[in-house]
């Protein structure tokens, strides 16, 4: 049987949605059958790679990493899923962004024995300004919204993957929060 | 410094993080950094909300430990209205406590961990996950989902939802347990307890494959930190502050928490987002005894926090099953010193695991356990209210500023996982140098650098939440998604 290829990616998030995901449980040992994890943060391969036929992507857009990772996401996946409230909506991340880049870069760490975190070098990332959802960075295929969504309606939405059809959630699991 | 290697990302942890390795001429291991990557800063953006809406946003920190940031919160939160919660809320609040420590610890060591310890740290890094151990051991494979799944149905029962219930409030809890539920519980109860019973076979049966692990894995002196109960015992929802030294001296024998800045303090460095906490006392010590001194020694205030140190400072568990296994465990360092090796973290999560199933059994048969008299109803009493409980990761503290209407003026959390980060990065470092001379590096070499991160079960994106002066790049895109201006600022 041809399994699919399958990814999961954490950007600018809390875990909680990946955390919802290991909820499935006991449906985790069904999808073993069906699906081959090619990429995600509970397994080791660390560049994002070819030909994925679905990513699920949690958290928001808040930092160069983020966006960098999204657009690999986007060019390599055929089929790019928001999951959770962050990748949807920019949700709790995006509370920052009432705080103007003028306001967090006067705010300060408390004391320091040398030099604050400055980033921008290859290993430090930059943070945008304003934390996005991931639509506005890149094309996304589908959205699942919750915070986290819950396992129910996250197999609703792999199983739909799965058999090669569109997802589409029953209203009362289109909610947010 | 010739040469660096990067691992990026570090994988099967929570968060995002690095590791830098500088090698010299020689390729050996100068110097090791653990670099977390990701800033969120929830301390600022909270600033000017309701401290009642705290456990709800500050449970967003964390989907692995949300339960803990809801403890803390509405902790602080009680202590603002002033209030003693009636005992039936207290009761409530540990069991789910009780509940996160199993998920959470499962999650760690049969999820995060286990590919390493069953597959083996050299294995095939395609299958390294926990895809990889339900192909291979899969009757080990749903142990881990099934006694981590104990412990998220326990939250959710309590608390309605598994990850993020809104089920703490200031005062209490919002909803009782019903007798259904609690007879759900203890017929749950038996296999939990099998699984863990397993569990620490397992890993003692591995141990003779990992004796370099068991001497090279973050083995060095260091202080110790975690809160115990006024006699002494293992202590996760309340209780005081004690310091231990790798000698077995008690430093703190138990210090009300809300005094833990006399004790704490945070560094900088520029190359992580995460701080550096440190123990005050010992950094001063280091310097000339000033305490303008002590951030300059803040290394030498280094301690550990999580499981290895709450078992390491506690007199006794409390609970027969913990107990027997705590005496084994301290058979591991010579009498009256504390464990001191980071491999040991897993051994001490399975026995924190067993007597959180334990607690959780008498808690349920308590008469009390389902009285619907559970939240305290109060006004803004305290201006500032400090929260203190131990996560699975280690001790965390919320601290809010309410002005009279409860509107947050100043918010600052202490994060089980940063007190951990000097010993990270020494770990890290020890364990680098083990494997990598000459230059030579393999992946199965790098995959153990990273189980050395690993032990500590380290929460990220709970760590990072401080403001700071941070860089900024502000992209301007057009309508058509083409970048239009950059604008960066160091
Ligand atoms: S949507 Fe909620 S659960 Fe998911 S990453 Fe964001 S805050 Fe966490």
């Amino acid at each position: 049987m041809h399994k699919l290829r399958f990814a999961t990616a954490w950007l600018g998030g809390c875990s909680g949605c990946h955390m919802s995901f290991l909820d499935l449980d006991e449906k985790l040992i069904d999808l073993a059958d069906k699906i081959v994890l090619v990429y995600s943060p509970i397994a080791d391969v660390k560049e994002f790679p070819e030909n994925v036929d679905v990513t699920l992507v949690e958290g928001a857009v808040a930092n160069l990493d983020n966006l960098k990772l999204a657009q690999e996401i986007r060019a390599r996946s055929r089929l790019v899923v928001s999951f959770g409230d962050c990748a949807v909506t920019g949700n709790v991340p995006s509370l920052r962004n009432k705080l103007g880049v003028d306001d967090l870069l006067t705010a300060v760490y408390h004391e320091g024995p040398g030099r604050h975190p400055t980033g921008g070098d290859e290993i430090m990332p930059r943070l945008l300004p304003k934390v996005l959802p991931l639509h506005q960075v890149v094309k996304v295929d589908a959205f699942l919204p919750g915070c986290p969504p819950d396992a129910e309606r996250i197999w609703a939405a792999v199983s739909a993957l799965l058999a090669g059809e569109p997802v589409v959630l029953e209203p009362n699991m289109r909610t947010f929060g | 410094m010739t040469k660096t290697i990067t691992i990026d990302p570090v994988t099967r942890i929570e968060g995002h993080a690095k590791i830098s390795l500088y090698l010299d001429d020689d390729g050996q291991v100068a110097d090791a950094r653990f670099h977390v990557t990701e800033f969120r800063g929830f301390e600022k953006f909270c600033e000017g909300r309701s401290f009642w809406e705290m456990p709800g946003i500050t449970a967003r920190i964390c989907g692995i430990c949300p339960v803990s940031h809801l403890m803390a919160s509405a902790k602080a939160g009680d202590a603002i209205l002033g209030v003693n919660i009636p005992p039936t809320a207290a009761k409530l609040r540990r069991l789910m406590n009780w509940g996160q420590l199993v998920q959470s610890h499962a999650l760690s060591f049969f999820h995060l961990s286990g590919p390493d310890l069953l597959l083996g740290m050299d294995s095939d890094p395609a299958q390294r996950n926990v895809m990889g151990l339900i192909e291979k051991y899969p009757d080990v494979a749903r142990n881990g989902i099934r006694l981590r799944r104990f412990g998220q149905k326990l939250i959710e029962m309590l608390g309605g939802r598994s990850v993020h219930p809104s089920w703490t409030v200031a005062g209490g809890v919002r909803d009782p347990l019903s007798d259904e539920d609690r007879s759900k519980i203890r017929r749950l109860l038996p296999e939990a307890l099998d699984i863990t019973g397993l569990a620490l076979d397992l890993l003692k049966g591995a141990f003779d494959d990992f004796r370099d692990e068991e001497a090279m894995y973050g083995n060095f002196p260091s202080l110790y930190m975690g809160l115990v109960t006024p006699e002494g015992g293992l202590e996760h929802y309340d209780g005081l502050l004690r310091v231990v030294d790798s000698d077995g001296n008690v430093l703190e024998p138990g210090l009300a928490p809300a005094r833990y800045r006399e004790i704490l303090g945070e560094a900088v460095e520029p190359w992580s987002y995460l701080k550096f906490p440190f123990y005050k006392p010992a950094a001063r010590r280091a310097g000339s005894g000033a305490s303008g001194e002590a951030l300059e020694h803040y290394q030498a205030g280094m301690y550990r926090v999580g499981p290895l140190a709450r078992v390491n400072v506690c007199d006794f568990a409390g609970t027969p099953r913990a107990d027997a296994e705590l005496r084994e465990f301290r058979r591991l360092a010579p009498r009256g010193r504390p464990v001191a090796n980071s491999f040991h973290y897993h051994y001490a999560r399975l026995i924190e695991i067993l007597h959180a199933l334990e607690r959780i059994a008498e808690t349920v048969d308590d008469p009390a356990i389902t009285d619907k008299r559970i939240r305290a109803h109060a006004e803004v009493n305290n201006l500032v209210g400090i929260g203190v409980s131990e996560a699975p990761r280690g001790t965390l503290f919320h601290e809010y500023h309410v002005n009279g209407d409860g509107i947050l003026q100043q918010v600052n959390l202490i994060i089980a996982t940063g007190q951990n980060n000097l010993a990270m990065n020494r770990t890290v470092k020890q364990i680098a140098q083990y494997h990598i001379t000459g230059g030579k590096v393999s992946e199965g070499m790098l995959n153990r650098i990273e189980h050395g991160i690993r032990l500590y079960d380290p929460c990220l994106s709970c760590s990072t939440h401080a403001v700071g002066q941070m860089p900024m790049v502000v992209e301007v895109y057009g309508a058509a998604g083409e970048l239009v201006e950059r604008i960066a600022r160091d």
